[in-house]
């Protein structure tokens, strides 16, 4: 509107923005707690000579968090973009 | 004119700038190191090193200093994504993360690494659902944002309560470990420790406001994470741990497991040390719990994330970006930064503990001759200040794992000591504890003498206040409070890391959900906003009180976790509220899809 794309350019990118950050927010609960839930089970497999499930709570879900924000800003960006909101 | 070219002239310059002060600061520790070689004392390269560095910082502050509302708030919305990534990292990793973490795990095992994940994957959320909105609406502090969005004066006032009583938990809880640091580093009594660290504190931040401390906050960064870093990877090169500890500890935490067994960790105390804070190791390294033990991990992690992302001192360092886009990019920068200490101090308290526990090891105590023991250098030194003590409750003259006691914050200041490190990096060590101390009491302190003066001050009381009056009003407070929080932390009423948690949980119970519906539910309104903030807080606060005044935790929930109690209510009561009264105006749902909008001006630019 005030940008000049319409309402309609508007809740299509919000819609993808949405589901964007539901995506992420599935793979946080997955790395927060649901691999951390069964850390004991995990433990028996081995990873880098780490026990799996300690792997997971002193690096792995830490490094992946770092990644998923990285890749979710890549991807909003070329939604933004697609939309004609870049700035 | 000439003054915005020349602060341009300056973001240009920034990485120029940064890279002298850490190639000066490299050179500053051989120095030191150089001195030591030449018989210096210890107890004078200690000084040296949080002397140096706070007249850097206080510097820093004076070439900082400003008359401008934008600059004094918001830094003048012009700080580049990566340095303020590093700035948020200073920002973000307290006296706690630096001291205290290492040793947490050390003690606490699998269940308190629920704090290493809670603190980063906070960002995860600070990311998906905060920062690129509130950065968008344009806002000077948090309560600024709720104040808007809702409208009227209530939920401003709220916000500001609640913001004032998470952050001043916060800040104490800083200057009581910058205080500590000091008085040992400076050879001073921790009361007047207390204030010298106040002081370099306010030279931080008073004259330049946000401005002043997003450029102290990146030095102190610099600092903090060379000093974090360097001890660790010397120390795994002097013991053969690998040249990168952090991808070949795997094993150490195998034999840990063997060793624990076979000297039967868990077993209780054999004897009273009659030092106060010392604890033998009863927890295993890596024996993750299933059912309730799995819950408080994830009860904790949950609390901590939620904590994170309405923490006003993190969140506000977003608005200090130049778009959008780049608030992103600084959130992930930040991620990156704070990443670096955190996948560090695992590693550091697994290796500390296998060079204390493994008698094939040169530095290993247990299971040798106490009288042997009581002649190493780091045992006598620590014992003398009552960081540590031996009780041979047996009397069989030999160290069991139930006869050393030690305070949990040994594991990172002792390191360098116990691995035979030279004297220089425990100084090092002091001056980066310092550091990390120092740029969150920093933050912390101006989120709340900004949020006073901006919102209670400028907004509710005297909205016709001139520029000067309101930025004169912004320091009285900001001093008023730093006196204020000296005096509480003088009176050492908790512990360092009790008093972090607290404010994390204060803030998720009161401030998460008003924030994140305020941008993600159209039909959030003001009346929800209130009842949301108003109960969530009073609930998690009521059930703290129950809990610490000897009150059973419900199914497991500690004084650690009470937003698990508070965030439930503010959620029920923000969404039974809003659907009872009328929804927002048609100018409110329109500044909400404004919100969203990545592109343009910010909100508060257009009204």
């Amino acid at each position: 509107m005030a940008d000049g794309i319409g309402s309609q350019g508007r809740n299509l990118h919000w819609r993808k923005t949405r589901n964007l950050t539901i995506w992420v927010l599935i793979l946080w609960v997955i790395f927060s707690f649901v691999v951390h839930a069964f850390a004991k089970g995990l433990n028996g497999m081995s990873f880098l000579g780490f026990p799996l499930g300690y792997y997971f709570a002193v690096q792995g879900s830490l490094a992946i968090f770092v990644i998923l924000i990285f890749g979710q800003n890549y991807l909003q960006d070329k939604i933004d973009e697609e939309a004609g909101l870049g700035d | 004119m000439a003054e915005s070219s020349e602060r341009s002239q300056f973001i240009k310059n920034l990485p120029k700038i940064y890279g002298l002060y850490t190639g000066g600061f490299i050179v500053f520790i051989l120095l030191m190191a150089v001195l030591e070689q030449l018989g210096v004392s210890a107890a004078t390269i200690g000084v040296l090193f949080v002397a140096f560095t706070v007249v850097i910082y206080a510097v820093i502050g004076w070439l900082s200093r400003t008359m401008q509302v934008d600059a004094y708030y918001v830094a003048g919305r012009e700080v580049p994504p990566v340095f303020n990534g590093m700035a948020t990292a200073a920002d973000w990793m307290s006296g706690a993360s630096f001291v205290a973490l290492a040793g947490g795990i050390y003690f606490g095992g699998h269940g308190y690494l629920a704090f290493v994940v809670g603190w980063t994957g906070g960002y995860v959320l600070v990311n998906s659902l905060m920062a690129p909105y509130l950065r968008k609406f344009g806002c000077y502090t948090v309560p600024d944002f709720i104040g808007t969005r809702y409208g009227g004066n209530l939920p401003r006032l709220v916000a500001t309560v609640i913001l004032f009583v998470a952050s001043f938990t916060y800040v104490t809880a800083q200057i009581n470990a910058s205080g500590t640091i000091a008085s040992r580093a400076l050879l001073i009594p921790f009361e007047v420790g207390v204030w010298f660290g106040l002081l370099g504190i306010l030279l931080c931040s008073m004259l330049g406001g946000m401005r002043a401390v997003t450029w102290t906050q990146v030095a102190q960064y610099i600092v903090l994470i060379i000093a974090y870093l360097v001890p660790v990877i010397w120390m795994s090169n002097v013991q053969g741990f690998g040249i990168i500890p952090h991808f070949s500890y795997g094993d150490a935490v195998s034999r840990i497991a063997e060793l624990e067994q076979l000297y039967g960790v868990g077993m209780a105390p054999a004897g009273d040390p009659e030092v106060r804070g010392v604890r033998i190791l009863t927890t295993l390294h890596n024996e993750p719990g299933t059912g309730m033990a799995s819950w408080k991990f994830m009860t904790l992690a949950f609390c901590m994330m939620t904590g994170t992302a309405s923490l006003p001192h993190i969140l506000m360092r977003y608005f200090t970006t130049p778009s959008v886009r780049a608030a992103r990019k600084s959130v992930s920068w930040s991620l990156l930064f704070i990443f670096l200490l955190y996948f560090t101090a695992p590693a550091l308290a697994t290796l500390t503990k296998l060079q204390v526990l493994d008698p094939n090891l040169a530095t290993g105590i247990i299971g040798k001759q106490i009288e042997e023991i009581n002649q190493l250098a780091w045992i006598q030194n620590w014992h003398d200040v009552g960081f540590l003590a031996i009780v041979d409750g047996n009397g069989d003259g030999l160290l069991q794992v139930n006869e050393f006691f030690m305070r949990p914050d040994i594991v990172v200041l002792a390191t360098p000591e116990i691995a035979g490190l030279p004297y220089v990096i425990s100084g090092l060590v002091a001056a980066g504890g310092m550091a990390a101390a120092m740029s969150t009491a920093d933050g912390l302190l101006l989120a709340i003498a900004n949020a006073l003066s901006h919102d209670l001050y400028y907004k509710i009381i005297d909205p016709n206040a001139d520029t000067k009056t309101r930025l004169i009003v912004a320091r009285v407070l900001l001093i008023g409070i730093g006196i204020l929080a000296a005096l509480v932390a003088s009176l050492r009423l908790t512990g360092i890391l009790g008093a972090v948690a607290w404010a994390f949980d204060f803030a998720a119970s009161g401030l998460f959900f008003p924030l994140v519906l305020g941008v993600w539910w159209k039909r959030a309104n003001r009346q929800g906003a209130v009842a949301g903030m108003v109960l969530g807080f009073l609930a998690g606060t009521i059930y703290l009180w129950y809990v610490y005044t000897g009150g059973t935790p419900w199914l497991g929930i500690d004084h650690l976790r009470f937003a698990i109690i508070g965030m439930p209510v503010s959620l029920v009561a923000m969404v039974v509220v809003s659907l009872m009264t009328e929804a927002p105006s048609a100018e409110v749902q329109q500044m909400v899809d404004d919100i969203r909008d990545p592109s343009g001006t910010t909100i508060l630019e257009r009204t």
